[in-house]
């Protein structure tokens, strides 16, 4: 085991991102157009640094798998973005979303690191203003605001309930004029199977063309990551179909550190699973926690509807539990709330498998026109996916996979641990510690892509200036691309009796019953050994029909699902390792008496980074130890 | 309950397309259109035939990415409701429903039910975007913006770039998208400098990927997600305005 340097720069934590900017290489605009850089993903945070990049003079080739640049997940999130604007005067600052974010993250965060996230989150708004990104304001023409869960204070941004969408379309058409500017080249339904590893740097990539099955090596001064979240390794999850880790997790195998992949977070407001054929979970906005209110019948064998429930009838436990924030508690908190009173056995709904969030109470309060004009399109999805009205009964959710602090190891300069290789957005582990507050995903991509990455990765260009460069006809671009032909070849010629989905959804049927919610040792040991197990038979047993020079969507989810087979031995023994209970990842054994996390700062104040071992069962454990200098390590209290 | 599909099947872009007909036994009427799909390939998958390729991701409608014609229609019977969001109770017990990809010369296909819609984004290269440098903005709140005319934004900007306006417009025009993304932007204080440059680089694009309009309105309602005709007349009026201001600069 050895310790990892993040390389944090010196001096007070007000002053070092300034400082360091100072105080990083230049290159100049006439050099950079001396340099390429490749990044993979055009999400919020690939999108951003492909746009900026290319503004700056960079040569950009940016890669995507959608159709379209703008269809990357961040489309989907909903509720909004964070910044310590303090427009409202309420007591924010960038201390106060600093400090917030660090203890959310139930201290297990890198320090330096939110706190440049808080000072750029500003910046972030003032851009996306200036794109013409739609913000909701009011009355007299300035920007409206809301809360999310763990702040006191109202910070979120917001776009009615599509805040993901505007943002992702805003930085999709800063790229689309860059393209347009011939700065920056993208290649979408174009995957990237591997990365390349030259003289220990990363010089480039081998890709796959969805429709065509086109096998192409592309190289580069640098490549970026931007390649999003691992929640599908669960199968159902409120992460789009595509979503998949096979980006990292081959840079992982070529050399670069995991880090955390234990840290998933668990969102408490989705809409319950209704049958065995489900496909996905919908996430319902944190932002209806705003005005909704969450409760279970405090009887076990209630039968009667919920409008026929009295109040004095209604267990609304998180406000019971945690008065000081109620329904705004951090989502770990609030999910785990959710699990134990289903499991007790209070759960509503056929199934009884889910908590109502109720809008009754704030529909008397403020009137239909104004809940309507906050959460009217989730109130329209809703109705739309369960056929019932939530103006009138109240929903049903539970908590659902959505989002994974896990990721690549990167150092302050968000540079894996291969020289060349940079890691952003959900991506990389970088500064959500053990749990993400609602609204600061799509503050960190953009940070990252827009601010961070584009400052940092001159640092790394600069000293090649006039270097000899890797071109594609170095023997290892081959190389990879004959492990891409290879592997394609082995899952068309297996020939076996199941399809790739059913072992995609009996793989994620282990990890959230033993590493989802709750993890003990029994649970993850049990996981470890059914896991290569079931491994074993998809690789002896998946039926992949077709050909590999077409479009073959079976073809391409066998690959992303047998990389999330080694992510999740790899999630399970991270689990096991950390035997303290933090944020999202929760020990049974690790709790208080009244069912709180049990933090243990003395041992396990630090990151968890992976190294591959060219076994999956046999990683190798580094850290990376935590300091914490400005905010005082403390136990959580939401109370 | 019980359905029959009849199903476009076609190997590839110049390949011979044909329909195919399939059952579909015992589907829930709470499963989606396209989980109600993800079972019959998985029949067709264990029986030894290639699955049906379409296109889909997020399944929550907000990514523009599925598109399908059902019954003739974009996206289905439902209003306001895009392919991933259609859920079986529409249906009934013994339907023939008849499933085949956008049809429009702008978008190629590409199998199946898989088509090439990157003339759209052609379009947004042209113009859709405020050209403004990363960092150099002024603070967001020196930009006060009446809520009207953010909401008018807004509604414009709401649009997924699905393209069932396309789908379903006989002449195959792409009024309805071009003219969302440039009302959002011509709406806006910040869209201001570039409006007539922007609404003429846009509507020339996409004169030469699509067909002309004719008024028949069908684009609206196909939208999932309401966006309005309305937009195509304030973009007719904003592209003619900007042909006389280069007339008289000329
Ligand atoms: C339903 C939902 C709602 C959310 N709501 C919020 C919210 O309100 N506020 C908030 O802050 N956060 C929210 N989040 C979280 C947030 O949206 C994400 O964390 C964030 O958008 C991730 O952005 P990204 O750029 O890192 O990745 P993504 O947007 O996932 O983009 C990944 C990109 O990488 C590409 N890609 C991946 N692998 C490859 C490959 N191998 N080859 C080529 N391309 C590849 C994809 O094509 C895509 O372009 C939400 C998440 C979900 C699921
Ligand atoms: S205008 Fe409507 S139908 Fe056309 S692309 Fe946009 S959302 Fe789809
Ligand atoms: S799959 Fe995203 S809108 Fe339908």
């Amino acid at each position: 085991m050895t310790v990892l340097d993040a390389r944090v720069p010196e001096g007070p934590i007000e002053t070092k991102w300034d400082d360091h900017r100072f105080a990083m290489k230049l290159v100049s605009p006439a050099n950079k157009r001396k340099f390429s850089v490749i990044v993979v993903g055009t999400g919020l945070a690939g999108a951003s640094a492909a746009a900026t990049m290319g503004e700056l003079g960079y040569n950009v080739k940016a890669f995507t798998f959608h159709d379209s640049a703008r269809r990357a997940h961040s489309i989907a999130a909903q509720g909004g973005i964070n910044a310590a604007k303090n427009y409202h005067g309420d007591g924010d600052s960038v201390h106060r979303l600093f400090h917030d974010t660090v203890k959310g993250g139930d201290f297990r965060s890198r320090e330096a690191n939110v706190h440049r996230l808080a000072e750029v989150s500003n910046n972030i708004i003032d851009q996306c203003v200036a794109q013409g990104v739609p913000f909701a304001r009011e009355y007299g023409g300035l920007l409206d605001n809301r809360s999310f869960g763990g702040a006191q204070v109202s910070r979120t941004f917001y776009a009615r309930g599509q805040t993901g969408q505007q943002l992702l379309l805003g930085a999709y058409q800063s790229l689309s004029a860059q393209v347009k500017a011939k700065t920056v080249e993208l290649f979408n339904n174009t995957e990237m199977l591997d990365i390349v590893v030259v003289d220990g740097r990363a010089v480039g990539i081998v890709t796959r063309h969805l429709h065509t099955g086109e096998i192409t090596s592309h190289a580069a001064d640098a490549v970026v990551l931007a390649t999003g979240g691992y929640s599908n390794v669960y199968y159902l999850s409120t992460n789009a179909m595509a979503c998949n880790t096979s980006a990292i997790w081959r840079a992982h195998r070529k050399g670069a550190m995991f880090a955390n992949p234990s840290f998933t977070q668990i969102h408490p407001t989705a809409l319950p699973n209704s049958d065995e054929l489900q496909s996905k979970l919908t996430l319902m906005s944190e932002s209806l926690r705003n005005d909704g209110r969450i409760w279970v019948p405090k009887d076990l064998d209630e039968k009667r509807g919920p409008a026929d429930i009295p109040d004095e009838d209604r267990d609304y436990f998180l406000e019971r539990r945690y008065p000081a924030f109620g329904n705004l508690a951090p989502r770990d908190i609030a999910s785990r709330a959710a699990k134990e009173r289903v499991d007790a056995g209070y759960g509503v709904g056929p199934l009884k498998n889910g908590v109502y969030l109720d809008f009754s109470e704030a529909t008397e309060r403020l009137g239909r026109d104004v809940i309507e004009e906050k959460y009217g399109n989730l109130f329209e999805m809703y109705e739309r996916i369960t056929g019932e009205n939530p103006y009138e009964v109240p929903m049903r959710i539970y908590p659902a996979p959505h989002y994974t602090m896990g990721g690549l190891w990167v150092d302050y300069e968000l540079q894996t641990t291969i020289p060349g290789l940079f890691a952003i957005g959900e991506a990389n582990f970088s500064d959500h510690g053990a749990n993400r507050l609602g609204a600061s995903a799509l503050m960190q991509g953009l940070s990252d892509g827009y601010f961070v990455l584009p400052a940092t990765i001159g640092n790394y260009l600069a000293p090649m200036l006039g270097k000899p460069k890797v071109d594609t006809s170095a023997p290892e671009f081959a190389e990879a691309e004959r492990a891409v032909h290879e592997q394609n070849e082995r899952f068309l010629s297996t020939n076996g009796t199941r399809t790739v989905d059913h072992y995609h959804r009996e793989l994620g049927r282990i990890v959230w019953d033993y590493c989802g919610m709750e993890r003990s040792r029994e649970g993850l040991e049990k996981a470890l050994s059914e896991i290569p197990a079931l491994r074993t038979e998809f690789e002896a047993n998946v039926r992949v029909l077709g050909s590999a020079d077409t479009l073959n969507s079976s073809l391409e989810k066998a690959g992303r699902v047998a990389d999330f087979f080694e992510l999740a031995e790899l999630m399970c023994r991270d689990a096991l390792a950390r035997e303290e209970s933090c944020g999202g990842h929760f020990r049974v054994e690790y709790q208080t008496e009244d069912g709180e996390a049990l933090r243990n700062d003395d041992e396990f104040a630090h990151v968890t980074a992976w190294e591959w071992s060219g076994d999956p069962s046999n990683p190798i454990e580094h850290r990376e130890e935590l300091r914490y200098e400005s905010v005082q390590l403390a136990t959580r209290s939401y109370k | 309950m019980n359905l029959t599909l009849r199903v476009w099947r076609q190997a590839g872009p110049t390949a011979p397309g044909r329909f195919e007909t399939y059952e579909a036994k015992g589907v829930s009427e709470d499963s989606s259109f396209l989980e109600m799909l993800d079972t019959v390939n998985e029949g067709l998958i264990g029986a030894g035939h290639e699955p049906i390729e379409f296109m889909h991701d997020c399944r929550e409608g907000i990514c523009g990415t599925c598109a399908l014609m059902i019954n003739g229609q974009a996206h289905g019977p439902a209003e306001r409701t895009t392919t991933c969001q259609l859920h079986m109770r529409t249906f009934s017990d013994g339907d023939e429903i008849i499933v085949e990809p956008w049809r429009a010369a702008g978008f190629p296909i590409v199998k199946d039910l898989v088509v090439d819609r990157s003339a759209f984004d052609r379009i947004i290269e042209s113009g859709g975007y405020v050209s403004v440098a990363t960092g150099s903005a002024q603070d967001a709140n020196l930009i006060p913006i009446a809520k009207d005319s953010a909401d008018i934004a807004m509604d414009a900007a709401a649009c997924i770039g699905c393209g069932a306006c396309v789908a379903a417009c006989p002449n195959g025009a792409g009024q309805l998208f071009t003219a969302a993304k440039l009302m959002h932007l011509n709406s806006l204080p910040q869209g201001q400098p570039e409006r007539y440059e922007r609404t003429v680089a846009m509507v020339e694009v996409m004169e030469e990927h699509f067909g002309s309009c004719t008024n028949y309105g069908e684009c609206e309602a196909a939208c999932p997600k309401g966006i309005s005709v309305d937009f195509i007349a304030a973009m007719n009026r904003d592209y003619r305005k900007a042909l006389s201001r280069n007339r008289r600069s000329a």
